[in-house]
């Protein structure tokens, strides 16, 4: 990275190889598709190569050296992570497979034993699938019952609907995304999570897209549960974090079982590990958990309020230039200030992927379709929608390139 | 932008425009098909009088590509003998819209192109096979539709 007097992408541009990429016929990759997953830094894909070139070794069963270090590594990550997120216990972070792993562990090991017949459970109309599949799920297999806060005109939540929900006194837990994947919308997390304190219902926070491009502090959010993936904030594919409290993971019984999650076997009984271990069954993704090291580092390296004011930036100038261009429409709060660096749009009467394969013979990756969120799609009456999304190292030049793109779609379909 | 390899006049048209859409009250074909990477949704009906495709028609949402070449294979097929619909192959069909290339050049897309052409093909074997209870006649259309993406 170079000198910080520098705009953002410029000083951390260079550090990711596949930017430089020229795709199609010769045109300079133009990458938006960051709510999808994030490209990587050199240090990032460094560490991968180091660490199996140097150590690569299973972790906490040996005693040789290779093991020593890699076992050093692994939980200098969970570390790292408690760090980055304020959080006092870094044995409350457990490693999965990422955010839909997080919540399905939820789902199944918590909610097998703690939701009943008359219950309910609450979730929005802008969850990600994996925010909403396991719990219908959950709530058919146990006869409780499944609700949903609706979103605005703008695209925030309805928050007097969790009211209604919470004032039933049968919830036993609500389930929401930090920022949502389509809109962009911020959710207000502070006062959903006060409301589902004062009313005694568990909290389960969706930051899939919330930790990799803001300051997220969990130790003083005082949710319940918290999810998130390491591929969309720089790290590897394969990593994922549940954070949960301490009281309530202890009382869980363990999602899967095998290896590493075992105290004592014996033929007819078994006694579980301790904290984090109890829920990491078998041989984790240990290189990949040691690469997200070098993601957090990069990030916190950059700050992430400069990640957040980059974005805000990048965000206002497109949204800007988008209301300009003929016949596009643009879903969401259209307001920085209560959204992350998604933006989603159609234009009247073009289907997205016939936007996005436009745009793409231009070298400009935008993501076109439901984007895991039908429930949403059918709220906003349409089949899919295109969405651009941004990153610390997306230029201003870029955006140009999108709305020329999107100009020269408005000329071919004449609107 | 002129000279565009997918979007011609004549794609953007048809979209705009479908030929033969609509609904056919109890067809003697019905199928419907779905591409969900795309979200195309089609079903497509077929009148059939003396081994003749008398009426078709289609509904549906899709995009451009989809669109128009659902109103082309409509088009192509309406009138003609159902032994030679059988034989229908798709670069007849990409052709008529200069979309050839999209074999090569896009897998993606070229799922969108296909779609009606697919629905087509399971369509006459369920009429054959099952209406008819002709297997032989059915041929491996089964097979072919399945092959086209
Ligand atoms: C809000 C949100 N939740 C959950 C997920 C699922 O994350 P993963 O596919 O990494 O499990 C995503 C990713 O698309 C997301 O954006
Ligand atoms: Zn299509």
């Amino acid at each position: 990275m170079q000198s910080s007097t520098q705009s953002l992408d410029t000083q951390c541009r260079s550090d990711f190889p596949v930017l430089k990429r020229r795709v199609r016929d010769d045109k300079a990759l133009v990458y938006l598709d960051n709510a999808a997953t994030t490209q990587k830094p050199i240090q990032v894909i460094d560490a991968i190569t180091n660490y199996y070139k140097n150590h690569n070794s299973n972790i906490h069963r040996a005693v040789h050296a290779l093991a020593e270090e890699s076992t050093e590594a692994f939980e200098a990550t969970r570390s790292k992570i408690a760090k980055f997120l304020n959080i006092a216990h870094s044995e409350e972070i457990i490693f999965v497979r990422g955010t839909t792993e997080a919540i399905n562990l939820i789902a199944y090991a918590w909610g097998r034993d703690n939701v009943q017949k008359g219950d309910i459970i609450v979730t929005t109309e802008y969850e990600h699938h994996s925010n909403i599949v396991p719990w219908q799920v959950l709530t058919q297999e146990t006869g409780a019952e499944l609700r949903y806060v609706d979103i605005d005109d703008n695209g925030e939540l309805m928050l007097e609907q969790l009211d209604e929900h919470l004032a039933t006194g049968k919830v036993k837990l609500v389930a929401v995304s930090h920022v949502s994947n389509v809109l962009g919308t911020i959710t207000d997390i502070q006062k959903v999570i006060k409301k589902c304190k004062d009313a005694g219902a568990k909290i389960l926070i969706d930051g899939a897209q919330a930790v990799p491009h803001m300051k997220v502090d969990i130790g003083n959010l005082g949710c319940d549960f918290y999810a998130f993936s390491a591929h969309k904030m720089l790290g590897p594919t394969g990593v994922g974090v549940l954070w949960a409290r301490k009281e309530l993971l202890e009382n869980m019984k363990p999602f899967q079982c095998g290896g590493d999650m075992i105290r004592e076997v014996h033929k007819q009984e078994t006694t579980w590990n301790d904290l984090p271990y109890k829920f990491e069954a078998g041989t984790p993704n240990v290189a990949d958990v040691i690469c997200f090291a070098a993601a957090i580092d990069y990030l916190t390296e950059i700050g992430m309020d400069n990640v957040r004011n980059h974005e805000i930036e990048l965000t206002k100038y497109a949204l800007e230039k988008m209301s300009k261009v003929k016949g596009l429409v643009i879903y969401g709060p259209n307001d920085t200030k209560k959204q992350g660096g998604v933006i989603s749009f159609n234009f009247k009467d073009v289907h997205p992927h016939d936007v996005a394969t436009i745009i793409d013979k231009n070298g400009v990756a935008i993501r076109s379709g439901h984007h895991c969120a039908q429930v949403l799609m059918e709220k906003l009456d349409v089949a899919a929608t295109n969405r651009a999304s941004f990153y610390i190292y997306n230029t201003k030049e870029e955006v140009n390139t999108l709305i020329d793109s999107l100009e020269q779609v408005a000329k071919v379909f004449k609107l | 932008m002129s000279g565009d390899p997918i979007y011609t006049e004549m794609i953007i048209e048809y979209s705009r425009n479908p030929s033969n859409f609509g609904k056919i009250e109890n067809p003697q074909i019905h199928r419907h098909d779905s591409n969900p990477l795309c979200g195309d949704s089609i079903d497509l009906y077929v009148n059939i009088d003396d081994s003749k495709i008398t009426e078709v028609k289609f509904d549906g949402k899709g995009c451009a590509i989809c669109m128009a070449c659902t109103s082309v294979l409509t088009e192509m097929i309406q009138g003609k003998n159902l032994d030679d619909v059988k034989n229908f192959q798709k670069d007849e069909l990409l052709a008529e819209l200069g979309l050839e290339h999209l074999i090569k050049t896009s897998p993606v897309r070229i799922k969108c192109a296909l779609l009606s052409l697919k629905a087509l093909k399971y369509g006459i074997y369920s009429y054959f096979a099952e209406k008819m209870n002709d297997v032989e006649a059915a041929g491996n259309l089964k097979e072919e539709a399945a092959s086209l993406y």
